[in-house]
């Protein structure tokens, strides 16, 4: 097994980072119900272990696709909260000057090449990331984060052929939130999903997407398979998302029940099970641990506070960025 | 000066821009060895290889996306997508991805990739590999689309196109490639949103885009038996359109016919129509007439195929009619 985590800084990143994103999450969620926030968002709160455990994995320049359920993604590859509240608010420090909003953030100085509002939509993107790598005699890894529902899309099973057939150094990970929008997965996904990667002969794994230590584990081996030349590879993740397919989405009895969402928070979320490993094996005390969730929730507020008083960008901006002007 | 074709004109503007940048890749179906069923690419994977001219499966939306991936992190692809009525597989990736991620990321990533396909009638091919989609695609902000009216324009466009930090169409007539022209031996690029007036004439303006060019400078000819000066413009691109030299034309000859193999509702006609309507009403002398291709689906017979594309013969009448000062809803 290459390099996984196994000394206290980095367990304690990977806790602070899945702090950070729940943080984020449930500070987003309030902008929105406090009518603050413009449009709407898809919450990653629940999933925290599956963005973590794979960008703890990658380098700087290694690049990611995201998706729509996409915060996680960015704050797990680096970006910080005062550009992505800023983004959120349609704020002219965002990330994407307020052009993106909450589904198309993209943060390519830390190789996050961008959410995409379309199902399934970065998975050509990701590959292509891949093959420009391989091009180009990096070794940089992309991993292309999606969805259940997104294995229903045509697009993945074109580009996962050639990834295949030129061996691109490519990660899909699908987050398996076991609901494709308001729909079980079990009443669209026909058969394996691994199996659809295995049919083109790639390596495909399962693992435990509330575990964190599993995840990263796993993909730190497979960055670096992939980096040898290995890939590509194929991650399910089995996990869950706490809220709704977006903050509209209250009232969701009709698709799963309560019982079933308190049984995952009580039992499976990924953030308390790793807080209790790292007490259990006494890498951290509780007091520490709550002491870091209080200091992450001090820099989202101050991060929240910047962003509301933030200026939205000129009118001027309106026409801006349609080409890139070459000079 | 030396005549090529059309389809050595595109070939020649490939292989030296990826002589001259090793960021440019070509990538498509049978884009390799078999170089097309145009035969377009051929010769260039023996000089650059398999790694760069890259053979792909039948998986239009796959390999474009791959192209927008590439593009993203830095690569230059051209896309070779074999007949335009494919477009309708990959719009997402060019519409919605291609187009859209320079501005929705605030200016910080771009796509600088080619996408090389073609348009064009009576080839006998049906509905489903003769539609002219270059006016679907113009409709996109963040798309430049370009459509090479001869061998000249086909090179001088190409070698724009693929040094373009945007996503570029290009829309070339599968009938014209065996068509020859003057094309210089040195160096050349054509900018982009430059027409060009191919003919001066005072009594109406003949806009012709693509083959429609030659469809217009025939017109021309015969109008000019029959006492009737007619000035001929070639766009050379739709996205960005070079409205100062159409309108300066049409102030000059005050009437306008727009020409344009795509179909006609909704089409390029009617917007550049449209744009002269707005901004040369007061110096017009006839209402501005859209010719475009018929609102049929392509159908497959010779003898229907032929009534739906444009002909001299029918530009040339409706040129008469409009200068004679005829009704304008007779025609």
């Amino acid at each position: 097994m290459a390099d996984a985590k196994t000394n206290t800084e980095d367990y304690l990143q990977m806790y602070r980072q899945m702090v950070r994103i729940r943080t984020f999450e449930d500070n987003a969620n309030q902008l929105y119900l406090d009518a603050k926030m413009p449009g709407l968002t898809h919450m990653y709160s629940g999933e925290e272990a599956v963005a973590v455990g794979i960008c703890e994995a990658l380098k700087v320049t290694d690049k990611i696709t995201s998706t729509h359920r996409g915060h996680g993604h960015c704050v797990a590859k680096g970006a910080a909260f005062k550009e992505m509240f800023c983004e959120l608010l349609g704020k002219e420090e965002g990330y994407c000057r307020g052009k993106g909003g909450s589904m198309h953030i993209a943060d390519q100085s830390n190789g996050n090449l961008g959410a995409n509002a379309i199902v399934g939509g970065s998975m050509g993107i990701a590959t292509g990331s891949a093959l420009r790598a391989k091009m180009q005699g990096s070794d940089d890894v992309t991993v292309c984060f999606f969805g259940d529902g997104a294995t229903a899309q045509g697009l993945m099973y074109e580009v996962m052929n050639m990834a295949a057939l030129w061996k691109l150094p490519v990660i899909y990970a699908c987050e398996n939130n076991g609901y494709s929008e308001y729909t079980k997965t079990d009443e669209i996904a026909a058969g394996e999903i691994t199996a659809r990667a295995e049919a083109f002969g790639i390596e495909a794994h399962k693992v435990d997407g509330q575990d964190v230590l599993a995840v990263n584990a796993l993909t730190t081996e497979l960055v670096q398979r992939a980096r040898n030349g290995e890939g590509p590879f194929f991650i399910e993740l089995d996990t869950y998302r706490y809220h709704g397919h977006h903050v509209g989405d209250i009232n969701r009895t009709y698709y799963r029940t309560k019982d079933e969402e308190a049984e995952w928070k009580a039992k499976r979320d990924p953030i308390k099970l790793f807080g209790d490993w790292l007490t259990g094996e006494g890498i951290a005390s509780e007091d520490e641990l709550a002491a870091l969730g209080e200091e992450v929730r001090s820099e989202a507020a101050e991060a929240v506070a910047y962003a509301l008083e933030a200026p939205y960008p000129d009118g001027s901006e309106v026409d801006m960025h349609v080409f890139l002007e070459t000079t | 000066m030396r005549s090529i074709t059309l389809s050595q004109a595109v070939n020649e503007a490939i292989a030296e821009e990826m002589r001259r940048d090793e960021t440019v890749f070509l990538i498509g179906e049978d884009v390799a060895e078999a170089g097309t069923p145009f035969k377009v690419t051929s010769g260039l994977v023996e000089e650059f290889g398999t790694d760069r001219v890259i053979d792909t499966p039948i998986a239009e939306p796959g390999f474009m996306g791959l192209a927008v991936g590439a593009a993203m992190t830095g690569a230059r692809p051209i896309v070779d997508l074999m007949f335009g009525d494919f477009l309708f597989l990959v719009m997402d990736q060019l519409c919605n991805q291609a187009a859209k991620t320079h501005y929705m990321s605030g200016g910080k990533l771009n796509v600088p990739l080619v996408l090389r396909t073609n348009l064009g009638a009576t080839r006998r091919s049906a509905a489903q590999h003769s539609q002219s989609l270059h006016a679907l695609v113009a409709h996109i902000p963040g798309l430049k689309v370009a459509m090479p009216s001869s061998a000249y324009e086909a090179k001088g466009l190409m070698k724009t196109a693929i040094r373009d930090d945007n996503p570029v169409v290009i829309f070339e007539d599968k009938l014209m490639y065996q068509d020859k022209a003057e094309v210089p031996e040195e160096e050349f690029l054509i900018p982009f949103g430059e027409a060009k007036v191919l003919r001066e004439g005072r009594d109406v303006t003949l806009i012709g885009t693509s083959s429609m060019r030659q469809v217009c400078e025939a017109a021309a000819t015969m109008l000019e038996a029959d006492g009737v000066s007619a000035e001929v413009i070639d766009p050379r691109t739709i996205a960005p359109l070079d409205e100062a030299t159409i309108l300066q034309s049409v102030k000059k000859t005050t009437r306008a016919i727009v020409v344009d193999e795509g179909h006609q509702n909704f089409g390029t006609t009617a917007e550049i129509a449209a744009r002269i309507s707005e901004k040369a009403f007061y110096h017009l002398d006839a209402p501005v007439i859209r010719m475009g291709a018929m609102d049929v689906p392509i159908p497959f017979s010779p003898a229907l195929e032929d009534l739906t594309v444009p002909t001299p013969e029918q530009v040339a009448e409706n040129a008469r009619r409009i200068v004679a000062g005829e009704l304008i809803h007779a025609l």
